[in-house]
């Protein structure tokens, strides 16, 4: 496979991504502000915009924080280059960039989400709509993951578009928790009392993952619960555990067809020891945010070693 | 537009020609409701797999669907190896021409055309003299644009050498009808098209280099996604299961042409390029270039790449070359040509231009290098203004130009919502060359003019496709 039709491959599967948690970012915000008063729903939208990593472009050119200038900004704010719509015009360049490398379904799948979401993003938003919008998205990843799994080949073009998946969805998960921990700062000296219920479930919906914590922990809310659940617990498919075994299998499947070891496995099985057995106590000890941030390096040299590893670009 | 001009569906009484028997039957039992809907689920099928081209505006490229028009262009059996019989004598020709002129020029020796013709052409290249490609063969892929104007009367209207396109069409539209339609190819026996892709992957392989070692390794060659015809570059490289390349991916390594892969450089056989010449090696063709493969010609003239057409093939197909087409075909083939030329006025000849400048208002006027339906003067339906226009431009440079009759297309159906009406149409059948033989696949582009009583057929300019059907015997 040419470096450049799977740099393309991967990306396309990172923007995919990328579209999708921002969306459920938007939910969780949507969600929060319907439930809150008005000072208080604010906050929130600082919040998401925040953890969609938008802040400075947003307060470039707003005053102040409001449900409908945030997802308007977010989804398809023409000040803003990184908004959703953008996002999936990615998606769609990178797949007719790798058209001959993905299946006519896969093409189909994001080649008709496109379209839909063209023409969702072309009008500004309204409270009525955007609920609809977001959901669209989801569908979108969903449609496309779906087509991927039931019509590709396994060769590397699949473990290059799931890596790509893999490495945005625990990137996204340790960006959404980084945001979030200070939240966790007064708590530690009450480990196991009661946080504000209601910011918790914001996050654990940010990565649709409110029902199923409380299928696993009976509906306990408390900071280690969550913090356990979304960096340890490997059942669940956007925790960092999941998503860096996830990654893991697939860098170790392309080294196989490629018959040997790359950097990108060195590092990835570097990383592999530092977070095998560990417990939610040595994170807190060791400090959430600074574990956060060193997951996010991580991420970054991957990312990094693997584009060199396979040629993407020189 | 004139009432007499030829029908390909109805003669002159209104009764169905045999070709369209099968086609007739089926139509008549069809609501036409249902059909209508029928034709907006077409639209939404091209587009949803994205079966479109690239048209660049004002802001950002837009994307544009060729409209599909649901009656099938059919041709059958005996037409169809008689064209096929004219086809491969003249694609045969042009092939021994182009290795004469960049060789002997016995064609040039015998007078039979003037040196002007590739002295004076932008797409002669210097760098082909005394170079043989491997296998000899010069146009793997070649499209000749067929006009017809009577049941018998086929005329070759345009030679396309270089980089012809279109092929993706005659696939898709195919696809398209069988899908919609799967009880109509049940009633009705149609030759298949739908291996074409293995056909040319077959045909591009018997002319792999001598550098070649094992399965020889395709790849087509594609300016890029911004391209207007990215869109066949990658189906086809996808149905070929080639590898789809632009010129970033190639370096000369090692005295082979290679790209890069996940796994490092390896190298490329054959090369099916959809660029143009002057963007094949900056090396060669333009220094101050960036694209292209810098040294790719170097490594071509020793035996490293086959590239799909060869370098230099565009001198065989403008349209002063095509004037002497009847006297190309017989001098490399000892025949008379099968498949007519439309009569041509040279404008460069004196007497031809006295000719054309009295007579514009009823002839078609062409540039010479012209394509895309562009730059030309459509003598009956031009205005006063827009011939006297012309004529300026016309004598202040001939030998750009070359005129023809207007001639009386046939036409064939369109569906409109007031039922079946005609519409002109022209055929792009897809011929492959190698070592092994000219091998034609039975169909190919029809393209049509959705305007009533307009004569042009380019998709750039609102014409359309159809699904062109050959007849099973």
């Amino acid at each position: 496979m040419l470096g450049r039709t799977a740099n393309g491959l991967f990306w396309m599967f990172r923007y995919l991504e990328r579209a999708e948690n921002t969306a459920r970012l938007l939910d969780a915000g949507i969600r929060m502000a319907l439930t809150r008063d008005l000072a208080t729903a604010e906050d929130e939208w600082r919040s998401v915009i925040a953890a969609a990593g938008q802040k400075r472009t947003y307060e470039a050119s707003h005053d102040g924080y409001s449900g409908a200038e945030a997802w308007n900004f977010v989804l398809r704010g023409k000040d803003n280059p990184a908004n959703v719509r953008e996002m999936f015009g990615a998606v769609r360049q990178n797949a007719r960039m790798a058209r001959n490398a993905i299946s006519g379904e896969v093409w189909e799948a994001v080649n008709e989400s496109w379209m839909r979401l063209e023409k969702m993003l072309a009008r500004p938003i309204g409270q009525g709509s955007v609920s609809e919008v977001v959901r669209t998205i989801r569908l979108a990843g969903t449609l496309v993951h779906g087509a991927l799994a039931g019509s590709m080949l396994r060769n590397e073009g699949y473990h290059f578009a799931r890596a790509g998946t893999f490495l945005e969805r625990g990137d996204s998960t340790a960006r959404i928790l980084d945001i979030k921990y200070y939240l966790l700062l007064p708590s530690l000296n009450y480990v196991g009392s009661s946080l504000d219920s209601g910011q918790w479930d914001t996050v654990l919906r940010s990565v649709g993952g409110d029902r199923a914590y409380s299928w696993l922990n009976a509906g306990q809310m408390d900071a280690r619960g969550i913090v356990e659940f979304l960096v340890l617990d490997d059942r669940f498919p956007r925790s960092l555990a999941f998503c860096h075994g996830a990654l893991r299998d697939h860098l170790f499947a392309l080294a196989r067809l490629h018959g040997s070891d790359a950097e990108c496995n060195k590092l990835i099985r570097e990383a592999d020891i530092k977070l095998t057995d560990l417990t939610i106590e040595q994170i807190f000890d060791q400090g959430l945010h600074e574990f956060l941030v060193q997951v996010e390096r991580t991420n970054a040299e991957l990312g990094q070693a693997i584009a060199e590893d396979y040629r993407f670009l020189s | 537009m004139s009432s007499d001009n030829f029908d390909e569906m109805f003669d002159a009484d209104g009764g169905t020609r045999s070709a369209y028997a099968g086609f007739r039957d089926w139509y008549d039992e069809q609501d036409n409701k249902w059909l209508r809907r029928k034709d907006a689920e077409a639209d939404d099928s091209f587009r949803r797999t994205g079966i479109t081209f690239n048209v660049y505006g004002e802001d950002e490229a837009e994307e544009r669907l060729i409209p599909f028009d649901m009656v099938p262009r059919v041709i059958t059996a005996q037409e169809w190896r008689k064209l096929t019989k004219g086809i491969e004598q003249r694609v045969s020709a042009i092939n021994a021409f182009l290795y004469d002129l960049y060789h002997r020029q016995e064609i040039i020796r015998a007078g039979r055309v003037p040196a002007r013709l590739f002295q004076n052409n932008a797409a002669w290249l210097q760098q082909m003299v005394g170079f043989t490609p491997p296998g000899g063969i010069y146009t793997h892929i070649v499209g000749i644009d067929l006009v017809r104007t009577g049941p018998n009367d086929f005329f070759v209207l345009e030679d396309n050498a270089r980089t012809p396109s279109g092929v993706s069409y005659m696939l898709e539209n195919r696809e398209t009808m069988m899908s919609m339609f799967p009880e109509l190819f049940a009633q009705v026996g149609v030759e298949s098209v739908s291996n074409y892709p293995r056909r040319l992957a077959r045909s591009l392989a018997a002319c792999a280099p001598p550098a070649t070692e094992g399965k020889p390794k395709v790849a087509v060659l594609t300016p890029g996604i911004f391209n207007s015809a990215y869109f066949e570059h990658a189906f086809l490289a996808d149905q070929m299961g080639a590898e789809l390349v632009e010129a970033s991916d190639l370096r000369v390594v090692g005295g082979r042409v290679q790209m890069r892969t996940t796994r490092g450089f390896e190298p490329v056989d054959v090369l099916y390029r959809r660029v143009d010449d002057e963007y094949l090696d900056p090396l060669t063709f333009n220094p101050n270039s960036m694209l292209g493969v810098p040294g790719i010609m170097d490594v071509y003239r020793a035996g490293g790449i086959t590239i799909a057409n060869a370098p230099g093939t565009g001198v065989a197909d403008d349209k002063a070359i095509y004037s002497f087409m009847p006297e190309i075909v017989e001098f490399y083939t000892g025949e008379k040509p099968l498949l007519p030329n439309v009569e041509t006025w040279r404008c460069a000849d004196d007497d031809s231009l006295a000719y054309v400048l009295d007579n514009l208002a009823e002839l078609v006027v062409k540039e010479v290098h012209g394509s895309g339906g562009y730059g030309m003067l459509i003598g009956p339906t031009s205005s006063k203004r827009e011939i006297a226009k012309f004529r300026k431009k016309l004598t202040a440079n001939p030998q750009n130009y070359i005129a023809q009759p207007t001639l009386s297309l046939s036409t064939c159906p369109i569906f409109t919502k007031q039922g079946l009406a005609p519409r002109h149409v022209d055929l792009r059948p897809f011929v492959l060359v190698s070592p092994n033989g000219v091998d034609i696949t039975p169909g190919g582009l029809t393209r049509v003019a959705l305007q009533k009583g307009s004569l042009v057929v380019n998709s750039s300019q609102g014409g359309g496709t159809k699904d062109t059907w050959v007849l099973k015997d």
